[in-house]
C-alpha cells in the first residue's frame, strides 16, 4: 500500500472540492432562484371569442389562447430559444438521405383526455385532416404543405412523410402552433366533431365554456411529462373592448394577456400594478403595409408607387407611431431581427429607408411631376376599422403623402367590406397587413407572388422574376443559399416596382402580473401557448 | 277585452313577419361574406374551394326567397337554426346573454323609477323655482352625457382610487347574489340614470298636467291636505304616460345598450348584436332582431292593456 | 314684471326671460353656429396637421387646450368638429323629420288601408333599437359622412311619423282642409299648402329634440368605428382610442370633446324642452 504524505491527501482533498465547488454553486443558485411552484389558477384575458375548436381550420389568436392547452403537438418551438425547433409528441425524427422521407419516433404512454391511448395512427389521422381534408373539412393552411405527398403510420409508434420535393419550411410547418393532434378514432366517426367538441392529450383538460364570457381548463394527472402542468387550471376571460381588458390586467383579476398591449396600456400597467408589475417586449412577426391596386391608373406607372413610398418618413413613424401603437421597428419584407433580415446598413440604401427624407419627399414630388400625377390629386386609402394600430397608421399615411402634395381620404370599414373590396380591386390604395406564426420567407413572400398565385396578394400585379426565386428559395434547406434570392426579391419590390410595401413592423408587449412565471414572449402570439411551463409564484 | 286581446295578438304577426324579412333583406344586400371574413380575417391564406365548401354548408348558395322561407319555416317551430360563425345552436347562445340583459334592463328600470318619480313629482310640484331648473338640469344630463363617457370615468374612477374593478363574468344572481350585484349595479346605474331623464320629464309634465285639472282643484278647495291630494289622486293619473314611456324603451334596454356593454364588459345581446352584424352572421342577427321585436311588440301590447285598465275611459273605445 | 310689458317685447326676448333655462340653451346652440360658421378663422391650427414633436402637449401657450395623439390641436379640432356636429346633426334631423312629416301627413290625410299599411311599416321600424338600425345601415352602405346622415335619420322617420300623424288627424276634421277639398285641390296641394305648414310645432319641438339624439349617436357610432372616419375633426371620433388610452396621462384630450357633446345635447334638450314649454305643453314628444 502506498503510503500518502498529508500533503497529498490535502491536496486531493481540495481538488475534490474545487471539482464540487462550482456543482455547489450551481445548487446554491438554483435553490435561491424561484423553484416553479404547483398549483393555482391562471387567470387571463382574451380579447375575442372563438369561432369555432378546431386548430387546424382557425386562423386567429381567439381560438388558440384558450384551446392550445388542451392538446399536443407533433413538434413544437423551443419557447426559450425561438425558433429551434423540438419534439413534443416526437421523440426523435431523421430525414432520408435524398431528403424525401421523414420518419418520427412517438414517445409511449402518451394519453388522450379520455384515457385512450394516443398512437402514430392518431397523428397520421390529423395530418391527413390538415393536408388531404375530406369533402366539407377546411384546413386553413393546407397550401403549406403541399411538398407532402404522403403521410403513413407503419406502426403504432413511427410516423413517415414522403415528400414530392425538399423544402426548407417543411420542418418549420410542422411545428406549427395549429396543428393539435386530434384522435383518429373521432376523426373516422365525423371528421367535423372537433369544430364543437375538445378532446386534446395537452397539458389541461377541458372544463366549461360558457359562449362570450370564459372557458376554464384543469390539469391532466395523465400528462406525459412527470411534474407538468405546475398549474391547477387556468380561466380565459373574453374581453371585447380594449378598455375593460387593460382594466382586467391593471386591477389584477387577470394576470395577463397574452396577445399584446400597446405601449400606453402598458404604461398603465406598470403605473396601477408597480413593482407587482412584469413587461416583456418583442419584435412581432406582424406588419402593416401599404397595399396598391396596380392596375388602376396612375398607381400602374412605378413612378407614383415610388413616389408614395419615397414619402413614408420611416424613422419618424419608429419614433411617433411607436409611442401610441403596436408599429415600431423599421424592416423589410423579412421581418427585423431574424436570421433573413436585411442588415439596417444595407436597408438604409433602399428607397424609402434613407434617412434625409426631404430629399426623399422632394425625389418624391418629381416623380409625380414626371409621370402626369397634378398637384392635390385626390385618391382614397382604404383601410380597417380596428382603431389600433389601423386607423391609426391610416391617418399616418394621409399625413405623409398630404406632404408631397396629395390629398388622400382615408376610408376605414368594417371587415366584410374590406376584404370583399381588396379582392375585387375596388380601390386605390389600402393599409394591408401580414401576421405569421414564424420567420419563415415562404410565408412572408405569399403575399408577393403574382396575384394568380397568390390569392392573398391583393395588389394585382403579375411578376414571374419574383414567383421563380421564390420557388428557388423555398427548395434550398440551407440558409445562405436562401439570402442572395431573398434580397433579390427585396430589391425588386422596394427598388424597380414597389407593389405594395411594409410601413413598419410591430412589437409586442405583454405587460403582466410579476406572479406569472414560466412563459417567455416570442415574435409569434401565437407559439407556445400550451401554458405546461406556466406557474404562479406566490 | 278578450277579442282585443286576440286582434292584438294577431296584428303581431304581421308586423313580426315584416321585421324579419326586413332585417333578412337588408343584412343580404350588406357587402361581405361570412366564411371570407373568418379566413381573411388573420392575414392567412385559405383556398377557394374551402371558402365555397363552407358557404354550401351554411346554405348560402340558394336562392335567396328559398332561404327565407326555410328561415321563417324554422322560426314558425321555434327552431332559430345555429350560429353562422359557431356553429352552435341560437338558443343556446342567446339564453345566456339573455339572463344578463334581462336582469340588467330590470335593475336600470327600478333605478330610473327610483329617481323619476320623486324628482318629477317634486320639480311639478315646485314648477319654475330652483328646485325645478336643478332637477330639470340634472334630468337632461342622463340624456346629454355619452354613456360610454360615463361608463369609462365609472371604470377608471375605480380603478385609480381603489384599484379595483367590477367583477369580468357574470354569475347568476342565485348563485352568488353579492357578486351578481357588483358586477351589474354600475351599469344599472349608468344606464337607469340615462333612462331617468326622460321619465323624469315625462313625470314632471304629466304632475303638471293632473296639478291642473278641476278635480285636483275641488280637493284643494276642500281643504285635503296637499300631500294627500297629489298622492291619491294626482299620481294615479299621472302614472299612464309614465307607464307608457318607461315601458316603451325597456324593450330596448334588452337589444340596444350596445356601448354600455363593451365598455363595462357585460356578454349581453346588445355585444352579440354588434358583433354578428360585424360577421354577417346573418341567422344570429336576424334571430336577435325578432327577439327584441318581439319584446318591444309584447312591451307595446303590455302597456296598452295596463292603459286600458288604469283608464277606464280608454277600455270602453 | 308685468304682463302687459311683456306683450310688448318681441317674442324672443319674453320667451328668454320667461324660461331662462332654455334661453341658456339657445345662447350655447348660438355660440356652436359661431364656432362651427367661423372655424376657418377662429381655428389657430390646421386641425388635419400632425406634429409629432409635439404630442401630448398640456393645455398652454402654444395650443390652449392641448394637443392629441398625432400632435393636432384639440382646440382647432373641437370647432371644425362643432362644424361636423351641426352638419351631422342638422342634416339627419332635418330628413328624418321631414321625410316623417310627410309621412306622418299623409297617413292622416289618405286614411284608411294606405294608413294601416303605413303605420305597419312604422311599427316594423320602430321595433329595432336606435343604435340597431343605424348599424345595419351603416353595414349595408359603408361608412363616412354621408352614410352616418343616412343611418341616423332612418331611426327618425318612424318616430317623427307617428307623432305628426297624431296632429295632423286632429287637423284632418279641421273644417279648412274639407273647405279645400271641397274646392277641388288635389291631394299633394292639399298635404303641402295646408296640411304640414299646420303641424310645424310639433316638427320643430321634435328637430331639436332630434338634433341632441342626432349627435349622440354620431358620438356612439364614431365610438364603435362605425362613423365618420379619421382624420376628420368630429367630437365622438375624438373620444376613440387614444383619449381613452391616455385619459390618466393626458385627461384633456377625452375631457374637452365630452364636454362639448354633453354641452350640445343639453343645450338643444332643454331648448326643445322650453319651446314645447311655449308652444304645445300637451304634445309628447317620445
Amino acid at each position: 500500500m502506498q503510503r500518502f504524505s498529508a500533503l497529498t491527501v490535502a491536496r486531493e482533498i481540495c481538488r475534490f472540492f474545487a471539482l464540487l465547488a462550482p456543482l455547489a454553486l450551481a445548487g446554491a443558485q438554483a435553490l435561491a432562484a424561484d423553484a416553479p411552484r404547483l398549483g393555482g389558477e391562471l387567470v387571463f384575458a382574451v380579447g375575442e371569442t372563438p369561432p369555432s375548436f378546431d386548430g387546424h381550420r382557425e386562423t386567429t389568436f381567439a381560438m388558440i389562447h384558450p384551446l392550445a392547452p388542451h392538446y399536443s403537438t407533433l413538434l413544437r418551438f423551443d419557447p426559450h430559444n425561438y425558433p429551434k425547433i423540438v419534439g413534443d409528441l416526437a421523440e426523435s425524427w431523421s430525414f432520408s438521405r435524398d431528403g424525401l422521407t421523414a420518419t418520427f419516433k412517438i414517445r409511449k404512454g402518451v394519453k388522450f383526455h379520455d384515457g385512450t391511448a394516443l398512437t402514430a395512427h392518431d397523428v397520421k389521422a390529423t395530418y391527413d385532416k390538415i393536408i388531404f381534408p375530406p369533402e366539407g373539412v377546411a384546413s386553413a393552411r393546407k397550401a403549406s404543405y403541399a411538398m407532402v405527398a404522403k403521410v403513413e403510420a407503419p406502426d403504432d409508434l413511427t410516423v413517415v412523410f414522403r415528400l414530392k420535393n425538399i423544402a426548407a419550411s417543411f420542418l418549420a410547418n410542422l411545428a406549427s402552433p395549429w396543428n393539435f393532434v386530434y384522435s383518429a378514432e373521432k376523426l373516422k366517426k365525423d371528421p367535423r366533431w372537433y369544430e364543437k367538441n375538445v378532446l386534446g392529450s395537452g397539458p389541461f383538460m377541458f372544463v366549461e365554456y360558457a359562449p362570450g364570457s370564459h372557458w376554464i381548463g384543469k390539469k391532466n394527472p395523465q400528462y406525459y411529462m412527470p411534474g407538468r402542468p405546475y398549474l391547477d387550471g387556468y380561466r380565459a376571460v373574453f374581453i371585447r373592448d380594449t378598455a375593460p381588458r387593460v382594466a382586467a390586467v391593471r386591477s389584477g383579476q387577470a394576470a395577463v394577456e397574452f396577445r399584446g398591449f400597446n405601449p400606453a396600456a402598458r404604461d398603465d400597467v406598470v403605473k396601477s400594478l408597480g413593482d407587482k408589475a412584469v413587461v416583456q417586449e418583442s419584435p412581432w412577426a406582424c406588419n402593416l403595409m401599404v397595399a396598391i391596386n396596380n392596375e388602376k391608373k396612375p398607381f400602374n406607372d412605378p413612378r407614383v408607387r415610388r413616389a408614395l413610398n419615397l414619402a413614408i418618413d420611416r424613422n419618424e413613424a419608429s419614433k411617433a407611431l411607436s409611442r401610441i401603437s403596436v408599429m415600431k421597428y423599421i424592416g423589410g419584407l423579412y421581418r427585423p431581427g431574424s436570421e433573413f433580415a436585411t442588415a439596417p446598413a444595407e436597408l438604409n440604401k433602399l428607397p424609402g429607408f434613407g434617412k434625409d427624407i426631404n430629399a426623399a419627399r422632394n425625389e418624391a414630388r418629381r416623380l409625380l411631376k414626371e409621370a402626369g400625377v397634378a398637384e392635390g390629386f385626390s385618391f382614397v386609402l382604404k383601410n380597417r376599422n380596428v382603431r389600433e394600430p389601423y386607423e391609426v397608421t391610416g391617418v399616418f399615411v394621409v399625413d405623409q403623402w398630404r406632404k408631397i402634395g396629395l390629398n388622400v381620404t382615408h376610408m376605414p370599414q368594417e371587415g366584410g367590406p374590406y376584404f370583399n373590396d381588396f379582392r375585387q380591386g375596388n380601390y386605390d390604395t389600402g393599409i394591408d397587413f401580414t401576421c405569421e406564426f414564424m420567420d419563415e420567407p415562404d410565408l412572408y413572400l405569399l403575399k408577393y407572388l403574382s396575384s394568380d398565385k397568390s390569392p392573398i396578394n391583393y395588389s394585382r400585379y403579375k411578376d414571374p422574376m419574383i414567383d421563380e426565386y421564390y420557388d428557388r428559395q423555398s427548395r434550398m434547406l440551407d440558409i445562405k443559399d436562401r439570402l442572395p434570392l431573398l434580397r433579390q426579391i427585396e430589391k425588386r419590390v422596394f427598388v424597380e416596382q414597389n407593389y405594395q410595401f411594409p410601413i413598419l413592423w410591430w412589437q409586442r408587449i405583454v405587460p403582466h402580473s410579476h406572479r406569472l412565471k414560466g412563459w417567455k414572449i416570442g415574435p409569434s402570439h401565437y407559439v407556445n401557448q400550451d401554458l405546461r411551463d406556466v406557474w404562479l409564484a406566490q | 277585452m278578450g277579442r282585443y286581446i286576440a286582434k292584438r295578438l294577431l296584428l303581431m304577426i304581421p308586423t313580426l313577419l315584416g321585421v324579419a324579412a326586413l332585417v333578412f333583406f337588408m343584412l343580404r344586400v350588406a357587402p361581405g361574406d361570412i366564411v371570407e371574413l373568418k379566413y381573411a380575417g388573420s392575414g392567412t391564406f385559405a383556398p377557394k374551394e374551402a371558402i365555397e365548401r363552407e358557404r354550401a354548408q351554411l346554405g348560402l348558395d340558394k336562392p335567396l326567397a328559398q332561404q327565407f322561407a326555410l328561415w321563417i319555416a324554422g322560426v314558425a317551430r321555434f327552431d332559430f337554426g345555429r350560429s353562422m360563425w359557431t356553429g352552435r345552436p341560437i338558443t343556446e347562445e342567446i339564453k345566456i346573454r339573455l339572463e344578463l340583459s334581462l336582469q340588467l334592463a330590470v335593475m336600470a328600470t327600478i333605478v330610473a323609477i327610483l329617481i323619476a318619480i320623486p324628482c318629477g313629482t317634486v320639480a311639478a310640484l315646485k314648477q319654475d323655482t330652483w328646485v325645478d331648473y336643478l332637477v330639470r338640469t340634472f334630468a337632461i344630463g342622463g340624456l346629454a352625457i355619452p354613456s360610454f363617457w360615463l361608463g369609462i370615468i365609472i371604470i377608471l374612477g375605480f380603478l385609480i382610487l381603489f384599484s379595483w374593478i367590477p367583477p369580468l363574468t357574470f354569475t347568476p344572481f342565485w348563485v352568488d347574489p353579492w357578486t351578481n350585484l357588483s358586477q351589474l349595479i354600475w351599469p344599472a346605474l349608468a344606464v337607469g340614470y340615462r333612462y331617468s331623464a326622460m321619465a323624469t320629464r315625462m313625470t314632471r309634465s304629466a304632475v303638471l298636467e293632473v296639478l291642473r285639472e278641476d278635480y285636483i282643484r275641488t280637493a284643494r278647495a276642500k281643504g285635503l291636505w296637499e300631500r294627500a291630494v297629489v298622492a291619491k289622486h294626482g299620481l294615479r293619473n299621472a302614472l299612464l304616460p309614465i307607464v307608457t314611456v318607461i315601458g316603451l324603451e325597456f324593450a330596448f334596454l334588452i337589444g340596444g345598450l350596445v356601448v354600455t356593454e363593451q365598455v363595462f364588459n357585460l356578454n349581453g345581446i346588445g355585444m352579440l348584436f354588434v358583433e354578428s352584424v360585424t360577421r354577417r352572421d346573418y341567422t344570429m342577427t336576424q334571430a336577435l332582431v325578432l327577439l327584441v321585436a318581439c319584446a318591444f311588440i309584447f312591451m307595446n301590447f303590455l302597456i296598452d292593456l295596463l292603459n286600458a285598465w288604469l283608464d277606464p275611459r280608454i277600455r270602453y273605445q | 314684471m308685468d304682463t302687459a310689458f311683456k306683450k310688448r317685447l318681441s317674442p324672443a326676448i319674453a320667451f328668454g326671460l320667461q324660461r331662462p333655462l332654455g334661453a341658456a340653451g339657445a345662447l350655447v346652440i348660438v355660440l356652436m353656429g359661431f364656432a362651427a360658421v367661423g372655424a376657418n378663422v377662429l381655428a389657430p391650427f390646421d386641425p388635419l396637421e400632425n406634429d409629432y414633436g409635439a404630442m401630448f402637449e398640456r393645455p398652454g401657450k402654444a395650443h390652449w387646450l392641448g394637443t392629441d395623439a398625432f400632435g393636432r390641436d384639440v382646440l382647432s379640432r373641437l370647432l371644425y368638429g362643432a362644424r361636423t356636429a351641426l352638419w351631422i346633426g342638422f342634416a339627419s334631423s332635418l330628413l328624418g323629420t321631414g321625410l316623417g312629416a310627410l309621412i306622418g301627413v299623409s297617413c292622416a290625410y289618405f286614411g284608411g288601408r294606405t294608413d294601416l299599411i303605413v303605420q305597419r311599416f312604422i311599427d316594423i321600424l320602430l321595433s329595432f333599437p336606435l343604435i340597431v338600425l343605424a348599424l345595419v345601415v351603416v353595414a349595408v352602405m359603408g361608412s363616412g359622412v354621408g352614410n352616418v346622415i343616412l343611418a341616423i335619420s332612418v331611426p327618425m322617420i318612424p318616430r317623427a311619423a307617428l307623432v305628426v300623424r297624431s296632429s295632423a288627424l286632429a287637423l284632418r276634421q279641421m273644417l279648412f282642409i274639407e273647405a279645400a277639398v271641397t274646392l277641388g285641390a288635389g291631394h299633394w296641394r292639399v298635404i303641402f299648402r295646408h296640411m304640414l305648414p299646420n303641424v310645424m310645432a310639433p316638427c320643430l319641438i321634435m328637430l331639436t329634440a332630434f338634433l341632441g339624439q342626432a349627435i349622440l349617436l354620431e358620438a356612439s357610432l364614431s365610438f364603435l368605428g362605425l362613423g365618420v372616419a379619421e382624420p376628420t375633426a368630429a367630437w365622438g371620433l375624438m373620444l376613440r382610442g387614444a383619449a381613452v388610452e391616455f385619459a390618466e396621462r393626458a385627461p384633456w384630450m377625452a375631457f374637452f370633446p365630452g364636454l362639448a357633446i354633453s354641452l350640445a345635447v343639453f343645450a338643444f334638450n332643454i331648448f326643445g324642452d322650453s319651446l314645447r314649454d311655449a308652444l304645445d305643453p300637451k304634445l309628447r314628444v317620445f
